[in-house]
């Protein structure tokens, strides 16, 4: 069976010093290369074109064709063309996500791209990218979550940065008295409800837990999940969400922070550029790491990878191979990563990490902090329609604490089918 | 050549038989492409709902399972009862078009234009509708929130973010063209009332409400049928609002069965072909119960024209 | 005429009714309006929460040049213009012909065929949705125009054969049976006879089907993806990927893609109104 392995990112550091440096397929390529990209933010779309330019410029006769999808309409639209109308190159996500386009055979095996070097350069990634033992596409970023706060109010009420679980709610209940909500979300998309729950179960039951659970290893109604869900509760009852979440994407919840009728925004980090083009300047917006719940649980991050993918039905596949390396290789990550173009983590340990305050952070807190392992995101690590039910319970149970016994009983009866495939 | 003699002889036989063959050369290409992409994928569909199927991999025939576990499925059932209330209050918009109609037939100057500005609504996309009433409800600044709050009511959650009121919203919205539609429709039907039958009423002492409900109604049953008509197709078929306003959510609340099987089979999450074509079948089957009916009412009419 | 004619009320009433109706209409169009003043507000006030007022100038209008010049609404406009225009002459060409056998001619299973046109119509989408998307796939249309226009072609034939069958059924009989009795051929009488009469169907009938296609958005998503065949109603969602939830810039965007079903609405009111009232009077 599959395997999300969690990696130690103690190692990759380690394995970034022995490795020596790639070099580039020196030999020109022809004929064609058709790529299709769900990078359609406005950062994301420059880094896509951007390489696609620059590895037209390596390879004059190559033809390349590259398409940019929006992001949402992507997620459902790749099952459509991986079938009939098959590119040489794809971006996807890592682990469960692309587990049923491996399954189907739709996705071909590059396990020999990950041969020699580059599986010590990538070694971070390479749990997340096998299945089987074999590698079946290349990742090209990921990023770090954490909270992401208003210093300025932090300051402005005395407050520091919590460690424990009992200061995250005495800072809380600090903004709450001000009449300010501690944390602002959009759970209409409902994916930004599964980080909630990521990281209150990594903090309460670990690591080992979150794998269990999204593996279908562990009940959903059982004493640790409760427990996560009871941690959750504690700031729901404290009103500690702004209201009407369930009414907003992450994007629309984003004005709350930034106008300061709320705190903080427990989000991915690429959110700082969103952040900075609302106007928050560093010394305004600040990042710490989900504090400890359970004392002496080893922390777990969650660190999405998002990735490249040749589809089985490729014409081109040499190109595609090709292109793959070109996107892993350490300059052109410490490039596309960078603060002025991703404004994320670089896959290879080869690549510099670009010299930013929210970068260095989670670059940090990822390699040094995260003991406990790396776990993708709750809708990548659970089967996709496991993630689907559940993070509409967690929205639920946002709404209607009261619920649980319910939701939990009809995840756990959602699961028996899911997992028995 | 014996192809001049073939050609004379089909020619003759054709001749000999235009009136009765012509139908079927006219009906072929017609015929042809709406059997190909109508009536076989219906059956297609019936024979997909017993299989489960990814949509990528093989297909395992299953027989029922699809349909025994639509019992069991929590979400389908809150789908189909908001097909009910979909359903029933969609034909809300029949009084309240005819309603509008009676509001606007009259002559004054301008009332042309006035009629084609109220029938703005049906001529715009659903998407647009859709966003449009999102924002109209949206809690923090929608112009529907701050109106109730005027008269000291709040709605938990806005509109679309309350489970309870979320359906009820959307249909708010889908009422919005429809009504326009069923009052264009009795704009013309009233076009049509006899004067006389009116007039003679009037005689009788006829008024209001007597009038309406005795005279001016009976003879816009024609108009009545093809609102009825459209709007319980409408009322089925609503999936671009519920895409657009919520998703479905919050939590599942708003789908109906048309959203829940596109949601089963295609969307983000969704890679159940065979249990999405069981919704498909089931939503067919109600639908099939109104088919019936018109093809019905529509024969009766036959009949009596012939 | 039902209700009493106006003229006939008092002056006051009458006053009172011409000034109620304008009333009414902005009430009704209320949700609209607000969508025009957010279109030609500028993103600033949307930042600052100020969402109501009139826009103090006239920056807003550049939600317009983005939207036209700035963004992929022009493909996805281009796009709805190559899917609606050849499914209106497919569905015009396809009708009047399946039109004018179930009118014309008596024959056994003329009934039968009309009614499964008609039963057809109605049927739910969902129900053709697997096999309608798998067909597009394997004959290689999938995210092409031309298997949007395939599909919506031969659904409102259904619709269509409707409209033109009960059409040509008003129709005087007597011109055919006296083209037949001339011993003109039959094909004749439909290319001379049938259909010189049937314009003014056709003509209402294309503006009809041209607004269900513009305004379609079911089959846009199942059948196609990205700026290279999606029409325009597929396309608005896009502006909603950008960072931020740019109220102005979709606005405009709705306002610009309702445009065209507008005008046409307008042009051909009396075609319009003609079409989709068909059968609703005796």
């Amino acid at each position: 069976m599959h395997s999300i392995m969690k990696t130690s990112f103690a190692a990759i550091v380690a394995a970034g010093i022995t490795a020596t440096v790639a070099h580039a397929d020196a030999h020109a390529l022809s004929g064609d290369l058709v790529i299709f990209s769900d990078m359609s933010n406005p950062a994301p779309r420059a880094v896509m074109e951007g390489m696609a330019e620059r590895f037209g410029a390596m390879h004059p006769d190559l033809n390349i064709e590259l398409t940019i999808i929006d992001r949402e309409a992507y997620k459902t639209q790749i099952r459509n063309f991986l079938t009939a109308d098959a590119p040489d190159v794809a971006n996807w996500y890592a682990a469960n996500r692309m587990l049923p386009y491996v399954n189907a055979g739709l996705f071909e095996d590059v396990s020999d791209i990950w041969e020699g070097d580059m599986s010590t350069e990538l070694a971070s990634t390479k749990g997340a990218m096998t299945i089987d033992g074999k590698q079946y596409g290349v990742p090209y970023t990921y990023y770090q979550w954490g909270v992401y706060y208003r210093k300025d109010l932090m300051e402005q009420f005395g407050l520091s940065e919590p460690i424990t679980w009992e200061e995250e709610k005495a800072n809380c209940q600090t903004y709450l008295d001000n009449g300010i909500k501690c944390y602002t979300i959009g759970t209409k998309f409902l994916w930004t409800a599964g980080g909630w729950f990521d990281y209150l179960n990594m903090r309460t039951n670990g690591y080992d837990y979150h794998a269990a659970l999204t593996n279908g290893q562990a009940k959903w109604d059982s004493a640790e999940t409760r427990a996560t869900f009871a941690n959750w509760r504690e700031l729901i009852d404290m009103g500690a969400f702004i209201d009407n979440h369930q009414t907003y994407s992450w994007q629309e919840a984003m004005p709350f922070m930034v106008n300061g009728e709320a705190a903080s925004y427990l989000m991915g980090n690429f959110s700082v550029a969103a952040f900075r083009e609302g106007g928050l300047d560093d010394s305004k917006l600040d990042f710490y790491q989900f504090p400890e719940i359970t004392a002496g649980i080893a922390k777990g991050e969650d660190a999405p990878t998002d990735t490249f993918h040749i589809p089985s039905g490729a014409s081109n596949k040499d190109n595609a191979k090709a292109f793959l390396k070109f996107v892993v290789s350490a300059d052109n990550q410490t490039l596309i990563n960078n603060g002025e173009n991703l404004g994320q983590l670089p896959v290879n340990a080869l690549s510099a990490v670009d010299d930013d305050k929210f970068l260095n952070e989670g670059f940090d807190m990822l390699s040094n902090k995260a003991p406990g392992g790396i776990a993708q995101f709750f809708d990548r690590d659970a089967p996709a329609e496991m993630a689907a039910v559940a993070m509409e319970g967690f929205q639920e149970f946002m709404l209607f604490p009261d619920n649980l016994d319910d939701i939990l009983a009809r995840l756990d009866a959602a699961a028996v089918d899911i997992y028995a495939e | 050549m014996p192809v001049s003699e073939y050609d004379q002889v089909k020619r003759g036989w054709y001749r000999r038989n235009e009136i009765a063959i012509t139908p079927y050369l006219f009906l072929i290409p017609g015929v042809f492409f709406f059997a190909v992409y109508v009536i076989f994928p219906v059956f297609q569909s019936f024979n997909i709902s017993l299989y489960k199927w990814d949509g990528l991999g093989e297909a395992e025939y299953i027989g029922l399972e699809n349909y025994r576990k639509l019992f069991d499925d929590r979400a389908f059932e809150t789908s189909l009862w908001n097909n009910l209330k979909w359903l029933v209050l969609y034909l809300l918009a029949i009084p309240a078009g005819l309603m509008i109609s009676l509001f606007l037939n009259q002559k004054i100057t301008g009332i042309r234009l006035y009629k084609s500005l109220f029938f703005f609504p049906f001529v715009i996309s659903q998407i647009v509708v859709g966003l449009v009433f999102s924002w109209f409800y949206d809690p923090t600044f929608g112009l529907f929130t701050k109106a109730i709050a005027l008269i000291g009511l709040e709605i938990k959650g806005g509109v679309l973010g309350n489970p309870t009121a979320v359906t009820y919203g959307i249909i708010a919205a889908g009422l919005w063209p429809q009504t326009a539609y069923c009052m264009i429709l009795y704009l013309t039907g009233l076009n049509s009332v006899d004067p006389e039958q009116v007039e003679a009423a009037r005689l009788d002492g006829a008024k209001g409400w007597k009038m309406l409900w005795y005279v001016i109604i009976p003879q816009l049953k024609p108009a009545t049928f093809i609102a009825f008509v459209v709007t319980i197709v409408g009322a089925l078929r609503s999936f671009d609002l519920i895409s657009i306003m919520t998703r479905g959510g919050p939590f599942g609340q708003s789908r109906v069965l048309s959203y829940y099987m596109f949601e089963k089979a295609l969307s983000e999450y969704g890679f159940r072909m065979g249990y999405g074509a069981a919704i498909a079948v089931v939503l067919f089957m109600i639908m099939l119960v109104f088919i019936a009916y018109f093809l019905w009412s529509m024969y009766q009419d036959e009949k009596g024209a012939h | 005429m039902f209700p009493t004619p106006i003229e006939k009320q008092s002056r006051g009433i009458q006053i009172g009714y011409q000034a109620m109706v304008p009333v009414v209409l902005i009430m009704w169009l209320l949700p609209l309006l607000a969508v025009m003043l957010f279109s030609i507000k500028p993103e600033a006030d949307f930042v600052s929460g100020d969402y109501w007022s009139l826009p103090a100038n006239l920056d807003g209008l550049n939600n317009y040049y983005k939207v036209f010049f700035e963004s992929d609404m022009p493909k996805y406009m281009w796009n709805s213009i190559r899917i609606t225009i050849p499914t209106v002459i497919g569905c015009m060409i396809l009708s009047s012909m399946t039109g004018f056998a179930l009118g014309v001619y008596k024959f056994k299973a003329n009934l039968w065929i009309f009614f499964m046109f008609v039963a057809g119509n109605f049927v739910p989408f969902q129900i053709l949705m697997i096999p309608v998307r798998d067909l597009t796939l394997d004959i290689g249309l999938y995210n092409k125009v031309q298997g949007l226009i395939l599909f919506h072609v031969a659904f409102q034939t259904g619709f269509c054969t409707l409209f033109m069958r009960n059409f040509i059924r008003a129709l005087p009989f007597e011109l055919i049976e006296a083209a037949r009795v001339e011993g003109i051929a039959e094909w004749r009488i439909f290319w001379y006879v049938v259909l010189p009469l049937m314009k003014p169907a056709l003509a209402a009938m294309a503006v009809l089907i041209f607004t269900f296609i513009w305004n379609d958005y079911f089959w846009a998503v199942v059948l196609t993806q990205g700026s290279e065949a999606q029409p325009v109603t597929a396309g608005i969602t896009s502006f909603n990927a950008q960072f931020r939830a740019a109220y102005h810039l979709m606005s405009a965007g709705s306002i610009v893609a309702a445009l065209p079903p507008v005008a046409m609405f307008f042009l051909m009111q009396k075609h319009f109104i003609a079409g989709l009232t068909l059968g609703a009077v005796k």
